[in-house]
Parts: C-alpha cells; structure tokens; sequence
C-alpha cells in the first residue's frame, strides 16, 4: 500500500531525459538502449482504476482471464503484447463497449476511484459511465459531420446548448488537442476533409471535450504516418497532467517513449505489470523479455 | 486504500477549471430519460410486430372468409370439378380451370424469363464490361418498374397483334402474349439476383478452370453457373411467385373465361383476374361472389407459400460452401 | 490430352458468340421496353393536354379526363406515404440496431421475407375483409392508402435495413462512446447517414404504388368517379375546416382508369389509355431514374 503522503502537484513526472535508471546493464540489447526509456515514476501515483480478478467472456470465448491490474492517476499506462492477447477487449471493458452485443459477460471487478464504482456491475448505467471515460479508436472515426459539429456532440449530449459555451469548449478541447491551429477558420468543413492525423486529433478532441477522467486509447497511431505519430505522442504526453490514460499499441518504442506504467498481456492473461523502464530493462518473465526485444514468435 | 484517494483530484477538474466551469455534474441519467428512451423502443418494436400483424390479417381473412364458401362446397369438388362457374345459376366450384390459366401463363412466362434472365446475368458478369454492367442493370430493372397495367396494354394493343402475324387463328385474348410480356416483365428479377449470386462466386473457382485451358462460356456454364445456383434459384422462386400473383397483363390480355386449357393459345382465366373480374362488380358481404373470390385466393397463396417453401428447401440443398 | 489447335478455336468461338448472344438478348429486352414507349406515344401522346388532365372520366372519349385518377393516385398516396414510411423506417431501425437475436426478431424477419412474396392481390383481398368491411373504413382513400401502405411495408424496411447496415460500425461506436443513448445513436447519426439509401428505397417503393392496380379494385374502388374528394377548407361558411374528411371519400386511381379505358371496345379509348399509360409510366420511370440517380451518387459520395 502506498501512502499518499505526497502533495498532489508535488512531483511532477520527469519528461525525457537520457537517464537510465537501472545500475547495471541489461543482459541482451533491447529498446532500453534507446534513450528515451524513462525513468520510473514514483510509486505514490493514486490509483485512478484497478482492475480486480477480471475476466471476460465473448459467449464462450475467454478473452481475459483472471486480470488484476492498477491504472494511476496523471500517468499513462500502456498495454502491450501479441495480437488477439485481449488487450483491446480489457480497454473496451472500461466503457462497457461490450454491452453493445449480445452474449458478452464480465466476471471479477473494475473499480473506479475516487466512488469506487465497480464498472461492470450490471447496476452502473453503461451511458453514465461512457460521460465519464472517453475513448479512442484505432482508425480515426470522426462523424460525417462538420469539425465544430464532431467536438461539440459530447457537449449537446451532455445537454450544453448554448452557443457561446459550446464555441468556449470546443475550442479549449481543439487547442488540448493541438489541432486548434490547423482548423480554427475552417470549423463549419466537413470533417472528412482532414487529413488521418488530423482526424485522429479531432477524436481526441471529441474525447477530451467531455472532461473525461479517463481516456482510453486503442493503437490511435496505427492508421498514421511517423511525423502524424509523433505529434499525437506529444499530445497524449502533455495530456496525462490531466487525464488518467490507458493506451495500446503495438509499437514498442511508443510504449517505452510516453508510458510511465506497462502491462504485458498474453494470451488473455497480464504477464507482468511495472513501472515502463523495469518492464524494458528488466523483465522478470522470459515471454515479457522476449516481446519487448522483439524476439517473439 | 482511501487514504490515498482522500486528497484525488476529479481529473476533468483541471480541464475545468481552464474553460471557465466544470461541467455540469453528472447525474446518473433523469428517470425521465430512461423513460423516453423505454418508449421509443417499445415504439419501435411495435412498428416491427406490425409486420406480423399484416400476416396475421392476411391469414385470418382469408380463412374466415372463404370458411362459408367451403362449408357448402367440399374439397373434392372444388378440386375435381373441371368447370368454375361460382355466379351461374347452375353452379360448379372446381378451382382447376383457374389453376390451369394461372400455370399456363406462369409457364410461357417462365420460358422467356428463365433463360433470357439467366444468360442476360452470366453475360452482364463474365462478358461485360464493368463500366456497361453499371449502367445495363439499373436499366433493366426499369422493366420490372413498368406499371402492370401498361404491359396490359401492351399485351393486346401490340404483342398479340404481332403475334397473330405468325399464328394467324390467335384469338385476340390467349395466354400466349401475355405471358410473353409477363416474361419480359421478370426477366430483371431473374437477371439482377442472379448476377449478384454470380458475381458472389470467388475468382479462385474461375481461376481453377481457367488454369485447365477452359474458356470464358464453358468456365461461366459449368464452374461458375453451379457454384452460384443457389442464388440463382432463389431468384427463379421469385420470377415464379412473380408471375403466379400477376394480375392485370392477364386480366386485360388473357380474357376472362375460365377454361381448363394447357394450351398458351386459348384464352382463359387466371386465379388473379377471376378475383380481378368479380372485384369490379358489386359485391356485397357474404356474397356468393364475394365468398369464391376469398376461395380463389386461398388457392393463390398456398401456391405461392409453397413455390416459396421449395425455394428456401432449395436454396438449402444447394448452398455452397466456398 | 493433346490441346489441337482446333479445341482452341472452338473455345474462341464459343466465347465470341455468346458474347453476341448476351449483348443481344440484353439489347433485345430494352428494346422491348422502347417498342412498348413508342407504341404507347404513337397512340396516346396526341391525346394529352390540360382538357385531359383537368377533366372528369365521360361516356364520350373524346371529353374525357384523368382529373379524378390523378387526384385519387395522389391522395392514395399521401396515406400510403404516411403510414409505410414512418412505420417501415421504425421497424427497420428496431430490427436492425435493437433487436436481440431471438426467436421473435427471426420470426419477424423471416416474416418480412415472406410478406415481400405475396401477391399484391392478396393484399387487396385481407383489405376488403379487414380494412373495408372488419373495420367500415369502406371503400375509401383511407382504407385504398393502408392496402398500398401494407404491401409496400416491406420494402421500406428492407431498404432500411440496408441503409443501416452499410454504416460502419465505427461510426456506431464513436457515438455510444461519448455517451450517446441508442436511441441518440440512431436518431443523431445512423438514420441522417442512411437517408439517402432509405430515399432510394422509398421512392422505389412508391413508385410501385402508384402502378399497383389489383389491390385497389379489389377493395372496390370506383371505376368511374366524377368527382373530387372534399377539400380540407371551403369557402363555404358552414364547414370552413374539414381536414380529414377526404380519406372517407371514394376514390378511382391513374391505372383503374387505365384498366377501364382499355376494357371498353373502341379505338377513342384505347387512345385515353395509352394516354394515362404514358402519365404513369413518366411517373414511375422518372421516380427510378431518381433513384438510381440518388443510389449512383451515394456510392461515389460515402467516403467511410
Ligand atoms: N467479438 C468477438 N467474439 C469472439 N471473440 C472475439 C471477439 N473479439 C475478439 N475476440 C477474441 O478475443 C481475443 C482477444 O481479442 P482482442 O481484440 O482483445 O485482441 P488484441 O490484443 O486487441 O489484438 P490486436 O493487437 O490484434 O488488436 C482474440 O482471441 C479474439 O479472437
Ligand atoms: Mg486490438
């Protein structure tokens, strides 16, 4: 059990930096030997969610399997490992996006801090809940609609009408977005005229008007070329002062660049949960080491 | 562990308190939402029952309906009587004549629609270019959107006539010409569903055939053509309930007397425009008129309800696997 | 097995003449759709003009008009229109995004399937059971406009439900994702993305009705009506308002006055037939034409 003896603002995480934090050396070159693995956050981080002895079911398919796993607040988490491991499927648990289709069944507990909801209790209204958690699609998946109308549905569902406040809004959430610039005199366009990246950082946008405590993000740099990437990387760095973060991704480098925790899933089951350079540096799982050095079947 | 939430920020805060205000608290939803949002489904899945609702109707009626005409008529005179003369003074119920115009005229039909519609859709897929298939299928589609009663028309102010060049003893109302029209008419449900079906069929089975040295007619006739059968006879199901249930082309060109004939050249009734002719008089409730006209179309739906039945049997049967 | 070059030119041959089978018999049947135009204007083009459309049907062909059809076809199908559309768009929407896979939303479907393969006649027969005599609608535009409405129920729900399905399911998810209710989902996204593949099929659907012509005479609809419906207002001061009282009137339509026209001897109306045949084949072919329009220009728009 942590303490939270620390003042909230008082540590603010360490970006970048060649540090290494590991005294020795790893025992095989891996990404660790990429400067940019940072340094462990400190441990005191309160825990925005905890995933509890969870399992999932498509019918009768197990997806996860008894998963226990923190998400802390103002700290991005990153969840790797090999295709079809479930990391999708646990992402999409938060926003109970399963409910969507019929058969799908939760077992064990997410716990949403500071209420302590369980998430996937059947009693927590799902629409509630998705107010509250944002999410993030792997391809950018923007409404056939204008760039202002896209920003501004969250904000009418929440039942904001009045202009100006939506014009307030969905500007501060176009500037967290850093796509405030490109598209401030071309609001009222179809958002389809964008180009991916851009669509991409309008959803983010979309996501973030919401005010979410928690944004979930499924591969959103898949679909993007590297500049696209980057800027987006930038972006969800900046953001996690704000807003707890969970992210897939299938990019190594990613994972090790902007994450301060790492989940290693395979097969339905977390392998192994650490801070992000003990996890590169240090795996203590022979499958963890051998995903993240690439050396996977 | 609440001691380290004690002091945890509500992460939209910061957010917040940028744009001027948080957001309005969120309120689990209002009862008031739930509520509206119970109804409307229950709205729409009304909506959806109406269907069956429609099918119900269907079925009560002409049960209830036809029950008087088949208490003082037994099934086996309605079905061997070979005259059907429900409004004549002497009376004779034997629904035969009727079903031999509708099968007629249902053949000649199918004979036009069958292999036309066919090789119109093994051609529009295997032959033609794709620009020309885009326009070709919409424009015969148009055929099937031709109002019944122009066809009619058509029938005896032109086919008939055109016919009669050729067989010159055609009486002017025969089962022939409208059933030439009739076939014309189906041609696009036969051609369009079967294209689909074709078009359904992967490369890999053409490729195989094509890789033995096969050409384009034969890999179309004896690859692609069976793999796709199974669509392909739906749309035959169809073309045949299409023109079971067709109604003016034959009440306008076929005549109206019922007749016990196989022969496309006589004239005869059809199930349809028997119901058609007797519609166009007076009939009041409970009618003999009223009661043979339910009659007949028990007749008609269970022929449908059955071409339908071995069509889904067939489709069943056939469905390939790729 | 020995390829001869003989087996080579019988399959070139092959291959050459039912690609000149295929053109032609494709050919062949829009030529058969032209003829039937031609002969329709050769015999009635000559006959319409303002005293046709705006005069009641007469013993005299010469005097007579499609008045009372025309309007009879329109209200008909206002009704029609007002009651499948809405009806048809709902249960498209409720099969297609809220319907569990249960024996009841297969039921249903499986029903649609069928209702789409009845004969329209049949529709015309439970509408004079139900409609005209169950109900004492009578013969009426009110119970001529439910018989089409039913029997074009299932193609605006079919067509629906295609709509409805070519939206991915991305978009779908966005929308719940932000908090979105079903029923804000459909309402907000999926039925303005699907709107114009939900046109195509009501106005395919629509342009069936107003051809269909069984179901209408066997309800009993008038042959012969020399006479307008009641206006919703007169300016007669007693009955200033009557909004509804036309869906109890009688009605003829467009292609019963076609029918009768064509079942009287005598080339006079023969050619007032051929005449209202080119009034509802315009009408039908202008309908599709839009349609295949609207379907081309969906196709090139949707970028998702
Ligand atoms: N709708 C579904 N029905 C049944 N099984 C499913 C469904 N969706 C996913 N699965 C299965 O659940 C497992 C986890 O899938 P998931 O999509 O979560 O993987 P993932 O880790 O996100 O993979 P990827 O990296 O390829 O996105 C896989 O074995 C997959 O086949
Ligand atoms: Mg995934």
């Amino acid at each position: 059990m942590v303490t939270s003896a620390a003042p909230r603002h008082a540590a603010p995480p360490v970006h970048a930096g060649p540090a290494r934090m590991t005294a020795t050396p790893p025992p095989i070159p891996t990404l660790l030997d990429s400067d940019v693995v940072r340094p462990a956050p400190p441990a005191s981080r309160a825990i925005k969610a905890q995933v509890e002895n969870f399992s999932f079911f498509y019918s009768t398919v197990q997806a996860l399997a008894d998963v226990s796993l923190p998400f802390r607040e103002r700290a991005i988490t990153a969840l790797i490992g090999p295709s079809g491991c479930g990391k999708t499927t646990l992402l999409r648990c938060f926003n109970r996006m399963h409910d969507l289709y019929p058969g799908n069944r939760y077992v064990g507990r997410i716990l949403l801090h500071p209420d302590n909801l369980n998430i996937v209790a059947r009693e927590v209204d799902p629409i509630s809940l998705r107010m509250r958690i944002s999410m993030v699609f792997q391809k950018p998946n923007p409404f056939p609609k204008s760039i202002f109308e896209n920003v501004a549905y969250g904000l009418r569902l929440r039942g904001i009408r009045s202009r100006s406040e939506l014009e307030g809004r969905i500007q501060v959430a176009l500037e967290d977005a850093a796509l405030w610039g490109e598209v401030k005199d071309r609001l009222r366009k179809p958002a389809y005229d964008l180009s991916g990246g851009q669509q991409q950082r309008l959803c983010i946008a979309r996501a973030l008007a919401n005010e979410p405590e928690v944004l979930l993000l499924d591969e959103p740099t898949s679909a993007l070329d590297p500049i696209a990437t980057s800027r987006i990387e930038d972006l969800i760095v900046e953001l996690k002062e704000r807003v707890t973060i969970a992210i897939v991704t299938h990019n190594m480098q990613q994972a090790a660049r902007i994450s301060d925790y790492t989940a290693f899933m395979y097969l339905g089951k977390l392998i192994e949960y650490g801070a992000t350079a003990e996890v590169f540096q240090n795996p203590k799982c022979k499958e963890t080491e051998d995903y993240v050095t690439g050396r996977f079947g | 562990m609440s001691t380290i939430l004690s002091d945890n920020p509500v992460s939209g805060g910061i957010a917040g308190s940028r744009n001027g205000g948080l957001l309005p608290p969120l309120r689990s939803r209002s009862l008031l939402g739930r509520l509206a949002e119970r109804f409307i489904e229950s709205g729409l899945l009304l909506a959806a029952a109406f269907s069956v609702l429609i099918t119900g109707g269907i079925v009560f009626v002409l049960v209830s309906e036809s029950l008087p005409f088949f208490r003082h008529v037994s099934a086996r005179e309605f079905l061997t009587d070979r005259l059907w003369t429900p409004m004549f003074a002497d009376p004779h119920h034997g629904i035969m004549p009727l079903v031999a115009g509708t099968l007629t005229t249902t053949a000649v039909a199918l004979l036009v629609a069958m292999p036309v519609g066919t090789l119109i859709a093994v051609w529009l897929s295997e032959f033609a270019p794709s620009r020309l298939r885009e326009v070709l299928k919409p424009a015969l589609e148009l055929l099937a959107a031709v109002p019944t009663v122009v066809y009619g028309y058509f029938a005896v102010d032109f086919v008939t006539p055109a016919l009669q060049a050729f067989i010159p003893d055609l009486p002017t109302f025969n089962m022939l010409g409208p059933g030439i029209v009739m076939g014309v008419m189906i041609i696009p449900y036969v051609s369009s569903l079967s294209e689909d079906a074709i078009r359904a069929v992967p490369m890999l089975l053409r490729e195989g055939s094509y890789a033995l040295g096969a050409g384009k007619f034969t890999t179309a006739m004896r690859v692609v053509y069976p793999a796709a059968f199974s669509g392909i006879a739906s749309a035959y199901v169809l073309a045949i309930s299409r023109a079971v249930g067709e109604t003016m082309i034959v009440a306008i060109a076929a005549g109206q007397q019922p007749n016990l004939s196989f022969n496309p050249l006589d004239p005869a009734a059809t199930i349809t425009a028997f119901i058609v002719q007797v519609s166009l008089g007076d009939l009041p409730h409970g009618s003999i008129g009223y009661q043979s006209i339910f009659a007949a179309g028990v007749t008609l739906f269970v022929m449908t309800l059955g071409f339908n039945i071995i069509g889904a049997v067939m489709r069943r049967r056939y469905r390939q696997a790729y | 097995m020995i390829v001869t070059d003989r087996f080579i030119a019988r399959t070139r041959l092959q291959d050459r003449a039912f690609s000149v089978l295929g053109a032609t018999l494709t050919v062949g049947a829009m030529l058969f759709l032209g003829i039937l135009l031609f002969d329709l204007a050769r015999d009635g083009l000559s006959r319409i003009d303002w005293q046709f459309l705006t005069s009641f049907p007469s013993r005299r062909p010469g005097m007579a008009g499609v008045l009372s059809a025309w309007v009879g076809s329109l209200l008909i199908m206002l009704v029609t229109a007002v009651t499948a559309i809405p009806l048809g768009i709902a249960a498209g929407v409720y099969l297609e995004e809220y319907a569990r896979k249960n024996w009841f939303a297969t039921a249903i479907e499986i029903n649609i399937t069928n209702l789409a393969g009845v004969p329209s006649i049949i529709f015309g027969l439970m509408a004079l059971g139900l409609f005209v005599f169950r109900f004492n609608f009578g013969q009426s535009i009110l119970a001529g406009g439910l018989t089409l409405g039913c029997l074009i129920l299932p193609i605006v729900i079919v067509s629906t439900r295609e709509a409805l399905r070519t939206i991915p399911r991305g978009m779908r998810e966005a929308a719940y994702a932000l908090g979105a209710t079903r029923w804000q989902v459909a309402r907000h996204h999926l039925l303005p993305y699907s709107l114009p593949g939900i046109a195509t099929g009501v106005i395919i659907a629509i342009s069936r009705a107003i051809g269909e012509t069984a179901p209408l005479i066997t309800i009993g609809a008038l042959t012969f009506i020399a006479f307008l419906p009641p206006a919703p207002v007169t300016l007669d001061p007693e009955f200033a308002v009557q909004p509804l009282k036309w869906v109890w009137s009688p009605f003829t339509v467009l292609p019963i006055q076609m029918f009768n026209w064509v079942s009287r001897p005598g080339d006079d109306f023969l050619r007032n037939a051929a005449a209202t045949g080119i009034i509802l084949i315009g009408l039908t072919l202008t309908m599709n034409a839009v349609a295949v329009v609207l379907r081309y220009r969906m196709r090139r728009r949707i970028k998702w």
